[in-house]
């Protein structure tokens, strides 16, 4: 008699899956019957309750969460390991990039990195023609979404305006594909308006880009500079972020007697047993899962040195909400200056605490602070400093209610600002708000235009009448959607007002 | 100057749909129009502080105090209870703002915006206070870069305009008929004044649009569209006209029972109006 794990079988016969989604969830069920990596009792305990949590990213890491290559090492010197020559042409650089993507691995087992593509391609591009351009940028695009189908993957544009820049622009908005996911790197001393004005037209076409706010990222990173990635995290280049792991402060202020306790005893109590699940998962990753000796790191797209930990946090608004109960407060996360006050009192005390821990093999020797943006499964808690579902106030109360979080979160905080469909014409409108945003310290924006049948789900992008397809059993072609579906399902996203799906990943399979 | 005040309805810092880019919008209360189809009733009347509206609130949020009815905004839920209640479509939560306060506004949100648009009720019945806010922001190095705009029904005189003209970047104007006993039937006001205005603001090239209401069996007749062509016509250059469709949402009395005109019915007059080379159209995003 042989005993069957039943999950095997679940996928392996789940009429919804691809057969390559089928490989992956099965390879994930395959890590998780491995040990966890060595974690002490008070850890583990915190780690079982969820208290704080480790993304489900998998009991034995192997590959860092996101992985963020110096494709300009392949497209200028080529890759022995590969057997590349360096490209001579914009065909031969596409080619090479795409080869290269395949080889590069992620939390999702898809690349969530695939360059800043006008700084990469603008070396190839000085004798094409601007249609020939947008032709091979076309057929590009149409291979990312069809070939890499998931909404993580992220390609980095700007801050200069450039030919490549404005193709990219152009096809996406004409595309209107999920994948890939875009963000505009936009400092005001570089940029012209006239791209800032062209990429926020775009977010009334597609919801997409996200605009990064490059002159507060850029002196973070040094040399090497950053990437935007995956649900708006901004990490080193030639390098990335070995892992994720977050606290849930709904569930620590649930376990405090009051702010006094919370922010001076629990807080810091479950900052250091997150840093311990660093430490554990990074060790492995480092010294016992061979990922370092690859051909990434020896070929130089990789440098060993420029992995960071992020320390996510989310349920904020829970968390002030039942801080404000225990003090007999009224005011409410989102609608109430003190409420927002002890917000930003718990973001500064993060940040503190975060910057005084120092750990091994992770970059500059500290974690990154990070407002994560939620789990599929997280019914009931506001993904990261958000202001819950369905009591957001207009777009530009919102971002003042937000602005003073922005400067604490290093490597990244998504909001998503709910616009409706009447700004589609005036699209003048949504870079006014950009701009106020930036004014205000906002690292990011994001917005969303409902009645878009493509909307952000968090951080990537999902359609929603693939939802509707994917509920009537149909199966979808890109590996996010059965996330978002999965997140319509469980949480109250579809309750946002408008329309917005929002919800990062799904629990313990498609990261 | 500076102690001039305005009553005002509402105060948006987010609007993408009172004229270019993200606008504060000022909605000052009263009217001198009374529309049948009015779609915001409740900012046609001054209140007379007869105390209706007081027992209605659920939350104790109006009190009567030395003969006014003073509103206590931490109080209120914002069921609109009290305009349900008012006699005579005022609005009891309206609140006095100066010039100053306006500034102080504007100054907090002004990296959000392209800039103000003073609307109603019907804006111009606060002339005074509109030449002096806008007069002040063009005086004031932090926000001369944002436009002013009114939101008007027309029926100003002349020489009303000739106090804003100098200071206003663009007027939005309605139009509510071109007939002029319908317009006399819809507005209990004559149309004389509010086409004098368009051809006075057309002429000062401070027309930014012309604004259409279409309520389907009234003004969305063929001899209506007509007239809005030939009318159009008459204007220096091209004016955008935006056409848009009624619709019962805060409507009272016999109009809550006319029916929303349709999507169908728009776009055949905009297509008209464009054939015959008025415009450009613009129509409802939704």
């Amino acid at each position: 008699m042989s005993s069957e794990n039943p999950s095997f079988r679940r996928i392996i016969n789940d009429p919804k899956l691809s057969v390559a989604q089928k490989a992956r969830y099965l390879s994930l069920e395959a890590e998780n019957s491995l040990s966890y990596p060595v974690l002490d009792d008070e850890t583990r305990a915190a780690l079982g309750d969820r208290v704080i949590c480790d993304m489900y990213e998998g009991h034995a890491p192997y590959k860092p969460r996101y992985v963020l290559p110096d494709y300009g090492v392949v497209l200028s010197k080529g890759s022995e390991w590969l057997e590349l020559p360096a490209p001579q042409s914009l065909e031969q650089a596409l080619h090479t990039l795409m080869v290269a993507y395949h080889h590069v691995p992620s939390v999702t087992g898809m690349p969530v990195y695939i360059g800043q593509l006008d700084e990469l391609l603008l070396p190839f591009c000085d004798s094409v023609p601007d249609e020939s351009l947008y032709e091979q940028i076309k057929l590009f695009w149409r291979y990312l979404d069809r070939v890499l189908p998931d909404a993580f993957m992220h390609a980095n544009i700007g801050p200069s305006d450039n030919r490549v820049a404005r193709a990219i622009l152009r096809v996406d908005a004409e595309l209107k594909q999920i994948a890939p996911n875009l963000t505009f790197l936009y400092d005001p001393a570089i940029s012209s308006e006239e791209i800032l004005r062209i990429a926020t037209a775009n977010i009334a076409e597609c919801s997409k880009p996200h605009i990064a706010n490059h002159p507060l990222h850029k002196p973070l990173f040094g040399d090497r500079g950053y990437g935007i990635v995956s649900c708006y995290n901004a990490l080193p280049l030639c390098g990335g972020a070995s892992t994720l792991t977050r606290i849930n402060l709904a569930k620590v202020a649930a376990g405090s007697r009051d702010v006094e306790d919370f922010l001076s005893r629990k807080l810091p109590h479950y900052v250091e047993l997150n840093a311990r699940l660093i430490e554990a998962r990074i060790d492995y990753l480092f010294n016992q899962s061979g990922f370092m000796e690859s051909f990434l790191v020896k070929e130089g797209w990789l440098d060993k040195s420029r992995f960071a930990a992020m320390a996510g946090i989310f349920a904020m608004a829970e968390a002030v909400n039942s801080l404000q109960d225990k003090s007999g407060a009224a005011g409410r996360y989102g609608q109430d200056a003190a409420a927002n006050a002890l917000g930003y009192r718990i973001s500064a005390t993060l940040a503190e605490l975060v910057a005084a821990r120092p750990l091994e093999s992770v970059w500059q020797g500290r974690a990154m602070l990070h407002s994560q943006a939620g789990l599929s499964t997280d019914t009931g808690y506001t993904p990261g400093v958000r202001i819950p579902y369905g009591t957001e106030p207009d777009p530009v109360t919102h971002v003042r209610a937000l602005a003073a979080h922005h400067k604490y979160y290093a490597s990244g905080i998504s909001e998503i600002l709910t616009l409706d469909e009447t700004v589609k014409a005036n699209p003048e409108a949504v870079l006014d708000l950009c701009k106020g945003a930036f004014a205000m310290g906002f690292r990011e924006f994001t917005a969303n235009v409902a009645g878009n049948d493509l909307v952000r789900v968090t951080g990537y992008m999902i359609r929603l009448s693939d939802v509707e397809k994917f509920n009537a059993e149909t199966g979808a072609r890109s590996n996010t959607t059965a996330l978002g579906a999965e997140a319509a399902e469980f949480t109250s996203i579809l309750e946002r007002k408008p329309r917005v799906v929002a919800n990062e990943m799904l629990a313990g399979a498609c990261q | 100057m500076k102690c001039l005040q305005a009553p005002v309805s509402k105060i948006l810092t987010w609007s993408c749909v009172d004229g270019p880019g993200n606008r504060m919008v000022l909605f000052l209360q009263g009217c001198n129009f009374n529309c049948l189809g009015c779609h915001n009733p409740h900012t046609i009347g001054q209140c007379n502080n007869c105390g209706d509206c007081i027992t209605a609130c659920p939350t104790s949020a109006l009190a009567m105090r030395g003969g006014r009815v003073r509103f206590y905004p931490e109080r209120c839920s914002d069921c609109d209870d009290c305009l349900k209640t008012c006699p005579i479509d005022a609005n009891p939560m309206v609140q006095a703002y100066s010039v100053e306060d306006i500034l102080t506004l504007l100054r907090e949100n002004r990296f959000f915006l392209s800039g103000i648009t003073v609307s109603g009720g019907e804006a111009t019945m606060h002339v005074a206070f509109i030449k002096a806010l806008f007069t002040a922001m063009g005086d004031d190095p932090e926000l001369r870069h944002l436009t002013r705009f009114i939101d008007s029904n027309g029926h100003l005189g002349p020489a009303g305009w000739q106090e804003l003209l100098a200071v206003t970047d663009g007027v939005m104007l309605d139009i509510k008929a071109f007939d002029a006993a319908l317009h006399r039937f819809l507005t209990k006001r004559a149309n004389t004044r509010s086409l004098a205005s368009a051809r006075l603001l057309s002429d000062a090239g401070k027309l930014f649009e012309l604004r259409y209401l279409m309520i389907p069996g009234f003004t969305d007749a063929e001899t209506e569209i007509d007239a809005l062509i030939a009318f159009a016509r008459t204007l220096k250059g091209s004016v955008r006209i935006r056409l848009n469709g009624f619709r019962r949402h805060g409507v009272r009395g016999e109009a809550a029972h006319w029916p929303a005109m349709s999507r169908e019915t728009l776009e055949a007059a905009a297509a008209r109006l464009e054939h015959a080379g008025a415009g450009p159209v613009a129509l409802p995003a939704v």
